[in-house]
C-alpha cells in the first residue's frame, strides 16, 4: 500500500501565521497515526496539506515514497472522512459512495459491485436508498466511511470523524475504524482533539502543540514516559499531577519530603506522577525513597469502577484515583505515597529529565 | 395557540375574508366587465354577476385581431410578452449562477472589485440608463427584436447576490470532499452546485418570470412595430386608441388573458418550490 512521510512541512498563511512550524514524521505502511493536540495546534492544517487542500509552505509531503508537493488531491489516492461528513446532500447514498469512483471513469458495474461490497461491510446495504438527511448521524459517519473505502486509496485521512457523534456512538464507532483499519491494512492518518480516541486508535501517537511535533510514540510509550510537560498534561484523563519544584509556596515543604529522591540529572522544575500511580497509606510516617505527600480533599467523584479524590497538596491541586469506592469526604486529611519509579520529573522548560536521555 | 376560542377563529376569518375581498373585487370585477357587451360596461351601473358575452368576447380577442390593436391578436401579445418573460428570467439565472459561481469559488486577480462592479448596478434601474441603453440597441439595429427586449434586462445584480449569499452557505467541506472526489469545477457545478440550487432557481424564476411580464418602459421604447408589441403595452394602446372608441369588453378581456400566465406560473412553480424547499433540508 503506501507510507506516508512528511519532511520539515511548513505552513504559513497568508496574514503570516505560521500553523505550522516545521514537522517531519515518517509513517509507515499499514499504520494508523493519530495527530493529537488541542485545538490551534496545526493538526488539521498538517492533514488538510498531506490531502492536498491546501498549499504546502515548505517542506515536503510524499506519499508511498513520491513527493506530491505540486499533486491536487484527485491525483493523490487519498481518500478524506471529514467532521461535518460532507455527504452530498442532495444525492442517494448509493451515488455519494459512487461518486469518486464514477469521476474517475469506472466502468459501471463495477462501481456497483464496489458498492455493494462496501455498503454490506458497513451495513448499509438496506440504506442505499436514502438520502443524507434520513439517516442518523452513526449511519451518516458510516455513509462518510463508505465513501472513503469504496474507492480503495493509497491513504485515508480522518478530520475528527467522531466529533459530532455522542459518546456511546463514538466508543462503539471508535471500535469499527480501529477493527476495518486493520482489516483493510490501508495506512491512515487521524486527527482528533479527543486523547481517548487518539490512545485508543493509534499505532503510532503524534502529539502537537503550537504547530509542533511534542513526541511521537507507541500511545503507551507516551503514556508512561511523557517527552513534555504538555504531553504529560495532555494524554491520560485525569491528566499527570504536576507539582511545581520552583515556587516559593510549596518548595520547602516538597524539598523535605524529597530528600532521598535524586532527579536524574539536570535542574528539576517540575515533578509528576499519574493519578493511578499514587496510593494513599493510613501512616504518618515518611517512607524514604518514595514521595510523600499530605493533602486535604476537596472533592469527590465517584465514577462506578474508580473514585478520583481531588486534593490540595503543597500548594497543588492533584487528583487521586482509587479504585472501587472510597468513605474519603470533602476536607478529610491524606497521606499520599507514589513510589520513585513512578515519578517523571521535568526541567524549566518543561522537557522531561530521564537517565535514559539526559537533556540540558 | 390563536384559534382556540369560537370568538377568535371568527375574527381570524373576518379579517381574512376582507383581506381577499380587498385584493380580490378589483380582478373579479374585470372579469364580470370582460363578459359584457360594450354596451353594458358603457351605461353605468356596471352588473356584479358575469354577462353572457363570455364566449363572444374572448374568441373575438383571441382570434379576431385583425382591426383592432393595429392588426394583432391577443395570441401574438402573448406569445411575445411569453418570450420576453422566459428570456429575462433564464437569462438572468444563467448569467447570475455563472457569475456568483466564478465570485465565490474561484480566486482571481480582481475578484472583489469585479463583485463590486456587479454590486453597483444595483444602484442603476433601468431607467436611470435607459437613453444610453436605446442608443446602443438602434446602433446595434435591436429595435423591434426580442434580443432587444430581453438582453438590456438580463444583467441582474439582485439574482448574482442571491446566488453568491447562498454559495457562501455551502460548507467548504462539500467543496473539499469532492475534490477529493475528483470532481473538477464543471462537475462541481453540475453535479453539487445546479442541484443544491434548484430552490433558490424555482424562487428567482418565479420573480424574475414577472419581472419580465410586467415590464413597461422598455418594451415601450423598444418596439415600434405592433407586431412586436407586449401585452402590457397593448393595453395601454388599446386604452387610448386615437381613431375610434376605446373597446372596453376587449381591453378587459386582454387584462384577464394578461393576468394568466403569471399566475400558471406561481401556481405551478409553487409545488415545486415548497417540495424544493423541503428536499434541500440538511
Amino acid at each position: 500500500m503506501a507510507t506516508v512521510d512528511l519532511n520539515d512541512v511548513r505552513k504559513v498563511y497568508a496574514g503570516g501565521v505560521e500553523a505550522v512550524k516545521g514537522v517531519s514524521i515518517a509513517i509507515p505502511d499499514k499504520q494508523l497515526c493519530v495527530l493529537v493536540g488541542p485545538s490551534g495546534c496545526g493538526k488539521s492544517t498538517l492533514l488538510r496539506m498531506i490531502a492536498g487542500l491546501e498549499t504546502i509552505s515548505s517542506g515536503t509531503v510524499a506519499i508511498d515514497g513520491k513527493i506530491v508537493n505540486a499533486v491536487g488531491p484527485t491525483e493523490r489516492d487519498i481518500a478524506m472522512v471529514f467532521q461535518n461528513y460532507a455527504l452530498y446532500p442532495h444525492m442517494k447514498v448509493y451515488d455519494n459512495m459512487a461518486y469518486g469512483l464514477r469521476n474517475r471513469g469506472t466502468p459501471k458495474a463495477e462501481v456497483d459491485s464496489r458498492v455493494r461490497s462496501t455498503a454490506k461491510v458497513l451495513e448499509l446495504s438496506g440504506l442505499l436508498d436514502r438520502r443524507p438527511r434520513e439517516l442518523s448521524g452513526g449511519q451518516r459517519q458510516r455513509v462518510a466511511m463508505g465513501r472513503a473505502i469504496v474507492r480503495n486509496p493509497k491513504v485515508f485521512l480522518f478530520d475528527e470523524p467522531l466529533s459530532n457523534l455522542d459518546a456511546k456512538l463514538r466508543g462503539q464507532m471508535r471500535v469499527e475504524i480501529k477493527s476495518l483499519q486493520r482489516r483493510l491494512g490501508v495506512t491512515s492518518v487521524y486527527v482528533t482533539h479527543d486523547q481517548l480516541e487518539a490512545m485508543t486508535l493509534a499505532d503510532m501517537l503524534v502529539v502537537m502543540n503550537a504547530g509542533l511535533v511534542e513526541q511521537i510514540g507507541a500511545p503507551l510509550d507516551i503514556y508512561e514516559k511523557p517527552a513534555s510537560t504538555f504531553v504529560a498534561s495532555f494524554i491520560g484523563a485525569p491528566p499527570m499531577n504536576l507539582l511545581s519544584l520552583s515556587t516559593e509556596s510549596s518548595a520547602n515543604e516538597l524539598e523535605r519530603k524529597l530528600l532521598g529522591l535524586a532527579p536524574p540529572g539536570g535542574q528539576a522544575a517540575m515533578l509528576g506522577f499519574r493519578p493511578e500511580d499514587a496510593e494513599l497509606v493510613a501512616d504518618a510516617e515518611d517512607r524514604s525513597g518514595a514521595l510523600m505527600l499530605s493533602a486535604t480533599v476537596e472533592a469527590v467523584e465517584p465514577v462506578g469502577a474508580e473514585t478520583f479524590l481531588h486534593c490540595s497538596a503543597a500548594g497543588n491541586r492533584i487528583v487521586i484515583r482509587v479504585g472501587g469506592r472510597t468513605a474519603a469526604k470533602p476536607g478529610d486529611k491524606l497521606r499520599i505515597t507514589a513510589t520513585a519509579e513512578k515519578l517523571h520529573w521535568f526541567d524549566r522548560g518543561g522537557r522531561r529529565l530521564d537517565s535514559t536521555s539526559p537533556s540540558s | 395557540m390563536i384559534g382556540q376560542s369560537p370568538l377568535r377563529v371568527l375574527i381570524a376569518h373576518a379579517a381574512l375574508i376582507l383581506g381577499i375581498l380587498i385584493v380580490a373585487f378589483p380582478i373579479y370585477y374585470t372579469f364580470v366587465a370582460s363578459t359584457q357587451t360594450l354596451q353594458t360596461i358603457l351605461k353605468p351601473p356596471l352588473p356584479l354577476l358575469p354577462g353572457d358575452q363570455l364566449w363572444n368576447n374572448y374568441s373575438e380577442a383571441l382570434f379576431g385581431g385583425v382591426g383592432r390593436i393595429g392588426g394583432v391578436s391577443v395570441g401574438r401579445l402573448l406569445l411575445n410578452t411569453t418570450v420576453m418573460a422566459l428570456g429575462v428570467a433564464v437569462g438572468k439565472i444563467f448569467i447570475s449562477i455563472l457569475s456568483a459561481y466564478a465570485i465565490v469559488f474561484f480566486r482571481f486577480p480582481l475578484r472583489m472589485t469585479f463583485f463590486w462592479l456587479i454590486f453597483i448596478t444595483l444602484m442603476l434601474p433601468v431607467e436611470v440608463r435607459i437613453l444610453p441603453t436605446y442608443k446602443v440597441m438602434v446602433d446595434l439595429g435591436m429595435i423591434d427584436t426580442y434580443a432587444g427586449l430581453i438582453i438590456p434586462l438580463i444583467a441582474s445584480a439582485t439574482a448574482t447576490l442571491l446566488f453568491r449569499q447562498f454559495f457562501m452557505t455551502i460548507p467548504g467541506e462539500l467543496v473539499e470532499a469532492a475534490r477529493v472526489d475528483g470532481a473538477g469545477p464543471w462537475r462541481f457545478f453540475f453535479d453539487i452546485l445546479l442541484p443544491l440550487s434548484r430552490t433558490n432557481i424555482a424562487a428567482l424564476f418565479v420573480i424574475l418570470f414577472i419581472y419580465g411580464w410586467t415590464q413597461y418602459l422598455w418594451p415601450l421604447l423598444v418596439t415600434n412595430s405592433n407586431d412586436m408589441n407586449t401585452i402590457v403595452i397593448a393595453l395601454k394602446k388599446m386604452v387610448s386608441f386615437a381613431d375610434a372608441d376605446t373597446q372596453w369588453h376587449l381591453v378587459m378581456v386582454t387584462a384577464m388573458l394578461a393576468i394568466v400566465p403569471p399566475i400558471l406560473v406561481v401556481v405551478l412553480m409553487q409545488r415545486w418550490f415548497v417540495r424544493g424547499l423541503v428536499e434541500s433540508e440538511k
